[in-house]
């Protein structure tokens, strides 16, 4: 999921961040701008200047309205975005676990902390066919490795983990990411 | 990939300046020239080794939504919902994996009003029940991966 367009953020689902603050609707110049940059940005000496140029407007906005933009979190990050398979991380596996409501924030928290998990989130389960509610991606150059690393979450779980499955992707069906209408 | 892409994978993936010429600025602290760095990019982009250099937006701040879901598909069945999925705008991506719910997909909508209104036109397409994934807290996500 990092190398979608649009990334998933820290506020849930539902129009609220985090701290339950309302979200502004991304609307006129900055949507006009999210649509120009959501494909990369210039490849040129001047990128701001050419995307002003673009959109009839001042260099000094573009620049100032992407500066609002990544302290508001609307960006999460200004640069390259790799291709993990190009990287020669070509198993991607998501690791679930059943853990206790009561315990989830902190061993979350532990689970995120480890070096090789890129995602880490609590979703709910589905029962009965869904018993797990911590999910943690971990990427790896092989199914061995990315073994490897679900074997030292199960040990930092420990007792505290009552089931738990990796499901490796098989094939990727569709990757394209978000992207606004223009 | 040599020493120099390996600087602008592991290096450039945050940060990039927002000045009159930030690929300048960026190649000196990886220690390229600007026209190197804009050469190495379209080479790296051209190759897919980077999908995208540029903003990365996060459809939650923009008053969107971003859900998890999956299906159990039938074997038989596999491909024609798979084309029902995919033909959706708001299916982001989507991955076989290997367990009774063996179709995983993001959901990716510009009002959170979109993500109901997306599996119910999944569930009609596929006639399958669609089990969604909200994140309820989010612990961690960051590339960390090196080349």
């Amino acid at each position: 999921m990092p190398d979608a367009a649009l990334s998933p953020s820290p506020s849930p689902a539902g129009g609220r961040g985090e701290h339950g603050e309302p979200l502004a609707r991304l609307e006129g110049i900055d949507r006009r701008l999210v649509v120009a940059t959501q494909a990369g940005l210039p490849l040129a000496p001047r990128p701001y200047h050419a995307l002003a140029e673009e959109l009839g407007m001042a260099a000094a906005e573009v620049m100032a309205r992407l500066r609002r933009m990544l302290e508001s979190g609307v960006i999460r990050r200004i640069g390259a975005v790799p291709n993990h398979y190009a990287l020669g991380y070509r198993a991607n596996g998501m690791s679930v676990w059943d853990v206790a409501d009561e315990r989830i924030d902190a061993l979350g928290e532990a689970v995120g902390r480890l070096p090789f998990v890129t995602h880490c989130y609590h979703r709910p389960r589905a029962l009965p066919l869904w018993p797990y509610n911590l999910f943690a991606m971990v990427h790896g150059r092989g199914r061995e490795e990315v073994e490897a690393k679900v074997a030292e979450i199960a040990a930092l779980l420990g007792a505290d983990c009552r089931a738990h499955d990796v499901l490796y992707s098989s094939r990727i069906l569709k990757k394209t990411g978000l992207r606004l209408a223009g | 990939m040599d020493e120099a892409d390996r600087a602008i994978l592991n290096g450039l993936q945050g940060g990039f300046p927002l000045c009159d010429e930030p690929y300048r600025e960026a190649a000196a602290r990886i220690g390229l020239t600007e026209a190197e760095l804009l050469e190495r990019l379209r080479r790296l982009l051209e190759a897919g080794v980077l999908t995208r250099f540029g903003p990365m937006y996060q459809v939650e701040r923009m008053g969107g939504a971003f859900v998890l879901a999956a299906l159990a598909v039938p074997e038989a069945d596999y491909e024609r919902v798979a084309e029902a999925v995919n033909a959706l705008a708001e299916v982001a991506h989507n991955y076989r994996r290997e367990h009774a719910l063996n179709m995983w997909f993001v959901l990716a909508t510009e009002t959170p009003e979109g993500i109901p209104a997306a599996i119910a036109r999944i569930e009609r397409a596929t006639g399958l029940e669609v089990f969604a994934f909200p994140k309820l807290k989010e612990y961690f996500v960051e590339m960390k991966l090196h080349a």
